[in-house]
């Protein structure tokens, strides 16, 4: 075998543990190598190389009896947004500083139940508030590509994980994608990501950032390991009241690669200004690549697109400011060390001041504000009613036949870390305008790589279902996966 | 079925220094939710464990954790909702209530602000026989319940017991439809009595199971009227809240405090500040806790968490076809179908346990009779020895078996009250405790003849009195019975007397 274990997909690693052509441990054995290889890349920020031993024997056991799931002895990255049991979890937060939880999220709990290995906790932005994982208490981590010795972002909030399976740290990581957090990094990174249909996987014990926005979703190196990895996280939780009581289809056995006589849409509105040439030229050869498999190309009308940007940046910091409350120093994580004097205000007030960081504070205020008596109408109740209508648009396309619509995952290819530093906030935010409308609507998203830039470096195109139906969606983005031919992997000098 | 038809009370009026002024009275009831569940987990709802010890990672806000809402609480509201006879809302949400507290981990207490689960109902609030205010409810919401604060503990620390935080709530919100302290003592006596009935809340007020949130406000006599017909609330007067109160008499003293008080300020030219108060037993007074301005916004929002709870009208229906009887019906069935007067009626309704005592007691016998010796004897015996319905050493069966037997005429009054108060302390049945004991009334008309002969052959001069004045027969037979030793038969004995002495 001539590719080193690590680099191995999961597809690959799942076919060679049941032939027995290497072990869990093995293959755990060359992860955590790369691991400890890659501190540059600041992608890991808590490495658990115990338990993952522990879990690679208990996998090579399974699958020596033949029991093996899919994802049984295949090393993986969590996100330090899951909370994972007696593994320190902080969502990159100084608020949570020394926080242990006592419990497994719903979605770690079931990818260790089907065998899968725990390498660490993956960087991200703070409570997932950021574009570029800079916002993480960590510090950034960094994108494994590069241009002219720049060190680049690898977007956020989900960087680290998209940062660890593009330099074949793990075969795969969670990630979570409110406005997104996992399409975004996935094309920043060169890998595929898949954000769910909201409801479609558990919130249970997953920090929460903005709740109605908030899907855990796969992030790997192909389409199918991103349906292989999506089948054990999805399925409904009891726990969680937003979880949909939906059957859980074979995501795998629907990649067909057919998808002759499907209507792919092309949203006219997402044709912003200034679109860089080579945006617009990928996602036109996107939508050729889809035709030649078959498909009919549509051109379709988003009219609401222009204010998701704005709806999406007031509800999401609406849901975090009451989300974060619970942050208060009383119970767990940091508290401040009071004065003489000082009562539960001052507690309340230097905890808060001192645990969060600068984005999120900004988003806790917003959020605060659009709620505020007087200010409800204006802002979250309008953005409320902005966000019924991006789903109408949404809904009012399929309804007319449409299987999927094309767009690019994001304006412009991975950029330098702390470029954006002082550059307005809203300039961070605009990296999300391909993106939040899904999250408004609820609908699935993928992110394909398809190309590079004339840097050299990944460009996406993302891929919109139907709700509920991912399975289709991974089919198209199957099809894409084949045409675009994307094989690149970033020079290693980390 | 006896329909109860009532007028309306006088509402309460108080002299000012200048003027005459009316009350306006609104109530919330905040009502734990008979449940063994919280309202979004499964930690237990009993009290008097261990602090901390009845806390799930739900109540206590771990980070990733969520609200699953406990269907049973659900019940238990639409149940109070059709006690009341309210609207039930097939489609409710619950919106977040964010304030910073330590008592409240999530930072925001899940309530029901835009969509309540219950809507418009009525309670009857009984002033006397015939005469009733119709309080109207406006809405019934399901909350979550706070922690406790402890600040005694230490000097310097302040500590938090989590079991209590996100028990489940209904808050009851009336129209400003009470008139007076007394009107507003007895509402909350009415509704904690239905829902009693209902078995949706234990009422225990004293661990403040049941706590209310009394607005005031006064007016001038004409201005509520005005109110009623228009719906506007500028004829009355700027009212304040008087928060947390859980006892009847306080309840009272608060609001007569705060009219008294708010009557001082507009008579001296000056107006009421809107506000919440508190009311300081051990001053009657009530003290200003924190002005509008100074309120809190809570930043209401619907909680993400959690979709909207709709539920169906063929399980409201269920619901509907399991309700007990309630304390109205009952009362007037009691009065239609055993004869009751209303006070006796509304003494043996109070409480569905005594209602259900009594009803044991009166089935198939005189239910006049039943109703007096519940009262008189059972509810005076265990008042005296402070006990509970519950624990009454005389059973139902055994007390109708003592009417029985006064009923066939083999016991008398007297001896009634002797063999109640045998099965009191040592318990059996009571005809063979009777037999056992010889109580038993003489009914041999040959026996009792004689002995009216013996004392009227004794007694020349007590009968020329008695047949001058034939009220002093009762002489006679008070003789009779005495020389029987308690035993004859009163009645027996009265109609032989009578005819002996030919009257």
């Amino acid at each position: 075998m001539s590719k080193s274990l690590n680099s191995l997909t999961i597809a690959e690693a799942r076919d060679g543990l049941r032939k027995g052509e290497f072990t869990a441990s093995e293959l755990t054995g060359a992860c955590l190598t790369a691991i400890d290889g890659a501190d540059a890349l600041g992608a890991f920020v808590h490495k658990t190389p115990d338990i993952a031993r522990e879990q690679a024997t208990a996998a090579d056991a399974r699958l020596a009896k033949g029991d093996a799931p899919d994802l049984c002895g295949i090393p993986l990255g969590i996100k330090d947004l899951f909370c994972t049991k007696g593994v320190p979890g902080q969502a990159a937060s100084n608020i949570l500083a020394g926080f242990l939880p006592e419990y497994e999220s719903t979605v770690t709990s079931k990818l260790f139940g089907a065998g899968a290995v725990m390498l660490g906790k993956l960087n991200m932005d703070e409570f997932a508030m950021g574009s570029s994982n800079e916002s993480s208490c960590y510090g950034p981590a960094v994108n494994p590509w590069r241009s002219d010795d720049r060190e680049l972002t690898p977007g956020g909030s989900s960087g680290g994980s998209a940062s660890a399976v593009a330099a074949d740290l793990c075969l795969g990581a969670t990630g979570t994608d409110t406005g997104g957090s996992i399409r975004q990094p996935a094309a920043f990174t060169g890998i595929v990501g898949l954000k769910p249909t909201y409801g479609r996987v558990s919130r249970w014990g997953i920090v929460a950032y903005a709740s109605s926005l908030d899907q855990a979703g796969p992030m790997a190196k192909t389409v199918r390991d991103t349906a292989i990895f999506l089948q054990a996280m999805a399925g409904h939780d009891a726990k969680d009241s937003t979880s949909a009581d939906i059957p859980v289809p074979d995501f795998e056995a629907a990649l067909t690669g057919d998808i002759r006589g499907k209507k792919i849409g092309i949203p006219r509105e997402y044709r912003a200004d200034g679109m860089p040439a080579e945006i617009a030229a990928l996602w036109a050869k996107g939508a050729d690549m889809l035709r030649d498999a078959g498909a009919e190309i549509v051109d379709i009308s988003l009219p609401h697109t222009q204010y998701a940007l704005p709806a999406y940046y007031v509800i999401a910091p609406a849901e975090a400011s009451s989300n974060l409350a619970r942050y208060d120093g009383v119970r767990y994580g940091h508290r401040a060390k009071l004065s003489q004097g000082d009562g539960i205000t001052e507690m309340y007030e230097k905890t808060r001041a001192e645990g969060f960081g600068a984005e999120v504070k900004r988003r806790i205020m917003i959020g605060t504000y659009v709620l505020s008596a007087g200010f409800y109408d204006a802002y979250y109740n309008r953005a409320r009613k902005v966000r019924a209508l991006i789903k109408r648009d949404f809904d009012q396309v399929f309804a007319g036949g449409v299987d999927a619509i094309l767009t690019p995952t994001t304006p412009s290819a991975a950029f330098g870390l702390g470029e954006m530093a002082s550059a307005d906030p809203v300039q961070m935010y605009l990296n999300d305008v391909f993106t939040v409308t899904v999250n408004l609507a609820g609908l699935p998203g993928i992110s394909v790589p398809v190309g590079l830039d004339s840097q050299g470096l990944p460009l996406g195109l993302q891929l919109i279902g139907r709700p509920w139906e991912e399975a289709a969606l991974l089919n198209h983005a199957y099809v894409l996966e084949k045409a675009a031919g994307f094989v690149a992997k970033p020079g290693k000098w980390w | 079925m006896l329909d109860l038809t009532y007028t309306a009370p006088k509402p309460k009026v108080i002299q000012g220094a200048k003027d005459d002024w009316e009350l306006v009275i609104g109530m919330e009831i905040h009502a734990q939710v008979s449940s063994n569940a919280k309202l979004f987990s499964g930690a237990s709802t009993a009290v008097g464990a261990e602090p901390n010890s009845n806390v799930s990672f739900v109540d206590a806000a771990m980070p990733g954790m969520l609200p699953v809402i406990n269907e049973f609480c659900v019940e238990q509201a639409v149940r109070t909702g059709l006690g009341l006879k309210a609207a039930i809302n097939l489609r409710s949400a619950f919106d977040r209530k964010n304030y910073f507290y330590p008592d409240l981990p999530q930072g925001y207490q899940i309530s029901q602000l835009y969509h309540p689960i219950v809507g418009e109902g009525e309670v009857i609030v009984e002033m006397g026989p015939g005469v009733a205010r119709h309080v109207r409810i406006e809405r019934i919401h399901l909350e979550q319940d706070a922690g406790k604060s402890i600040h005694d503990m230490d000097p310097t620390q302040s500590f938090v017991d989590f079991n209590r935080t996100g028990v489940a709530l209904m808050e009851i919100v009336s129209r400003p439809d009470i008139r007076g302290p007394e009107e507003a003592a007895a509402y909350v006596v009415k509704l904690r009595q239905i829902l009693r009935y209902l078995g949706t809340c234990d009422g225990n007020m004293q661990n403040g199971n049941l706590r209310a949130d009394v607005n005031v406000s006064v007016c001038r006599p004409g201005q509520y009227e005005k109110y009623q017909a228009t719906g506007d609330f500028s004829h009355l007067g700027t009212r304040c809240e008087i928060k947390n109160m859980n006892s009847m008499r306080f309840i009272q003293a608060a609001i007569d405090y705060e009219a008294r008080r708010q009557i001082a300020i507009v008579e001296d030219g000056g107006s009421v500040t809107q506000e919440t108060r508190l009311y300081d037993p051990d001053k009657n007074e009530t003290r200003s806790m924190r002005s509008k301005e100074e309120a809190h916004d809570y930043r209401y929002f619907p909680d993400p968490d959690l979709l909207p709870l709709e539920i169906e009208q063929a399980w409201v229906d269920d619901i509907a076809a399991r309700m007990p009887e309630l304390p109205d019906a009952k009362k007037a069935r009691f009065m239609g179908d055993f004869g009751l007067t209303d006070y006796d009626a509304n003494v043996l309704t109070a409480e569905l346990e005594a209602a259900s005592f009594f009803e044991a007691v009166a089935l198939g016998r005189d239910g006049k009779q039943a109703a007096n010796w519940v009262i008189n004897e059972l509810f005076g015996r265990l008042n005296k020895e402070g006990l509970a319905i519950g624990e009454s050493p005389v059973s139902a069966g055994q007390l109708g078996g003592i009417l029985d037997l006064m009923q066939k005429g083999e016991i008398s009054g007297k001896m009634a009250k002797d063999l109640f108060e045998i099965l009191w302390t040592e318990g059996g049945d009571p005809a063979e405790v009777a037999a056992a004991k010889g109580m038993k009334q003489v009914t041999d008309m040959g026996a009792i003849e004689a002995a009216v002969d013996a004392i009227i052959a004794a007694n020349p001069d007590q009968v020329e009195k008695a047949k001058a004045n034939p009220k002093l027969a009762g002489w006679f037979v008070g003789q009779v019975i005495k020389a029987s030793g308690g035993k004859a038969n009163p009645a027996a004995v009265n109609d032989l007397v009578a005819k002996k002495l030919g009257m």
